[in-house]
């Protein structure tokens, strides 16, 4: 049956592809914990449990508490419409929400930094009105949001596009209305697709650095998510401090891992 | 297209094409998601182009053009190119492991593929540089050298190619490859007749992400190799610029990337039409960047109303 694979062969890409894939992403997830753990649990948990810490881990839920259902909802709607409504814009609508995925998170950044900055097209104007955007929350979440766009939208596009509206034209036939059908029939249809688009922008919100970083200023205490928190303990030679966090974002990243799984399975059960 | 308002059934107020957006008509959710879109995405992206050329086009080209700033997007683009290359072949090796062969733990390494997408980029540089830098356990010290951006890119780009290629893999028919075998094919020409060309567009596909991916990396750089004239690429350029001040270089050189991630989802987009016999397995199977976009075939199906 094997056609290609001698048993030489065979071992030869096994050593090959398992071995890459040990160098560069086990050795490191190993480290991580390794490092944290050297001197025992009080310096990471010191680290965490400061103030700043304590801030910057306050400050990543709540962008995530924003951004994360604001594209939930967009990219729901934003997929029902794509998906059920033909429209001639609808080709320029799906190429836009891939650029987050393309374009460098410093480039993203820097156009926020720019569009709110002293000199921007809003900065002046909303510095009168007393909002500041930049160097604060509202500019963190802006970016948060921008980088996170897409994958509610990809996530539920495919999903929309298979389950075909057979159900929904009954649904209605029988007398439901399109809120009724909306909530009954079609969310229940889609809904493990939208809960691992979900997935994906909570870890994607919660990692950002290079975009929150620009616009942030990174105020310790202030405008520091833990990501920041990070690169902040690092360059103040606080090893300890940074693994803490770090470690605390790995765990989160592991198990953004087995949520992932657990959908995908649901998925295509 | 396929009901004609004249030959549907004479129920015109049932929604034909399923449920629409139930709250709202349709032009309204294209209004939020236009004006959405705009103030997220759009005008942002005019003012970062408005500012690189604010003082004209010669000032723009003065600044895309300056040693640092040339040497930083050679930088990027040659490492881009190297660590492209790298995981299109190990990439390729780990999805064939993971569709082909059977060893224990193998839904464990199906999942850990992807760590790279969930893991903070921060961390994985900070992660990196204790591994591989100068205290490194294992005596390798590559932190600060054009080794480190190599294998940083490596890291974040990794999972790429392998979620490109697996599910077409997944679905290859195998009786082609038998065929050959028994016709006394090596495994090397079935490789390279059968298997490789059926793999190609999920291939170029992944390939081109991972492209715009490394283009545009800044975290797991950063502490890793650090902002070392050698070893800055153009992320960590511009973020430099920012701090000293300088808005149009920065900005310059930002346009440069934002053109080079167009033209990468352009080209992602064109292979996803040469491909797109496989477009329905890509899309079912790229599990963090499924780009597959809408098949234009049934975008909309049945519903005729087009308004507006």
């Amino acid at each position: 049956m094997r056609t290609v694979s001698s048993t030489r062969s065979r071992w030869g890409l096994r050593t090959l592809g398992l071995g890459y894939l040990a160098l560069l992403l086990l050795a490191p997830l190993v480290m991580i914990f390794y490092k944290t753990f050297e001197h025992g649990l009080a310096p990471p948990l010191d680290a965490i449990t400061s103030p700043d810490g304590l801030h910057a881990l306050k400050l990543s839920l709540l962008m995530v508490a924003i951004a994360v259902p604001l594209n939930t909802i967009f990219g729901v709607g934003c997929a029902l419409l794509l998906v059920r409504h033909k429209w001639k814009g609808n080709g320029a609508i799906d190429a836009i929400i891939n650029l987050p995925f393309a374009i460098s998170p410093i480039v993203i950044g820097l156009s926020l930094f720019l569009l709110y900055g002293a000199k921007g097209w809003f900065g002046p104007g909303l510095a009168e009105a007393g909002i500041e955007v930049l160097f604060s929350v509202p500019g963190m979440v802006l970016a948060s949001i921008f980088v996170s766009l897409p994958f509610v939208v990809r996530e539920t596009v495919p999903v929309l596009q298979e389950i075909g509206t057979e159900q929904e034209q009954a649904a209605s036939t029988l007398g439901a209305n399109a809120w009724q059908t909306f909530w009954r029939i079609t969310l229940p249809a889609i809904r493990w697709g939208v809960a691992y688009g979900v997935v994906l922008t909570t870890a994607r919100v919660l990692g950002e650095f290079g975009a929150v970083s620009i616009v942030s200023g990174q105020i310790s205490g202030e405008t520091e998510t833990l990501p920041l928190f990070v690169e902040k303990q690092f360059a103040n030679f606080n090893t300890a401090g940074a693994f803490g966090a770090s470690v605390l974002l790995a765990v989160l990243a592991l198990t953004t891992l087995l949520a992932m799984n657990v959908l995908k399975r649901k998925e295509d059960a | 297209m396929s009901a004609h308002p004249a030959s549907a059934p004479s129920v015109p107020a049932a929604p034909r094409a399923g449920i629409r957006l139930p709250w709202v008509g349709a032009g309204l959710g294209r209004g939020t998601v236009v004006l959405y879109l705009s103030l997220i995405v759009l005008l942002p992206l005019a003012a970062l182009t408005s500012q690189a050329f604010e003082d004209g086009l010669g000032t723009f080209w003065t600044q895309v053009t300056s040693p640092q700033a040339v040497r930083s997007l050679e930088l990027t683009i040659i490492c881009s190119l190297i660590v492209v290359a790298i995981n299109a072949v190990f990439g390729t090796i780990i999805a064939w492991l993971l569709v082909r062969d059977e060893f224990p733990g193998k839904s464990v390494v199906n999942a850990v593929i992807d760590l790279p997408f969930a893991l903070p980029t921060i961390v994985a540089s900070l992660t990196l540089l204790a591994l591989y830098g100068n205290d490194s356990p294992v005596g390798i010290d590559i932190s600060s050298t054009r080794t480190a951006v190599v294998v940083a890119l490596l890291f974040v780009t990794l999972p790429f190619v392998v979620r490109a290629v697996q599910p077409l893999l997944i679905e290859m028919d195998r009786e082609m490859e038998e065929a050959a075998a028994s016709l006394g094919a090596s495994g090397f020409t079935i490789f390279r007749r059968i298997i490789f060309p059926n793999l190609l567009p999920g291939l170029a596909a992944g390939v081109a992400l991972a492209f715009a991916r490394a283009l545009g990396e800044f975290g797991s750089v950063l502490l890793f190799a650090g902002g070392l004239p050698q070893t800055m690429v153009s992320s960590v350029f511009i973020r430099q610029q920012i701090e000293s001040g300088n808005d149009i270089g920065a900005s310059a050189v930002s346009v440069v990337l934002l053109i080079a991630a167009l033209l990468m989802l352009a080209v992602i987009t064109w292979i996803q039409r040469w491909g797109s016999r496989h477009e329905r397995s890509s899309g079912a199977g790229l599990t963090v960047m499924p780009m597959s976009g809408l098949d234009p075939s049934s975008e909309g199906e049945g519903d005729d109303d087009e308004d507006r």
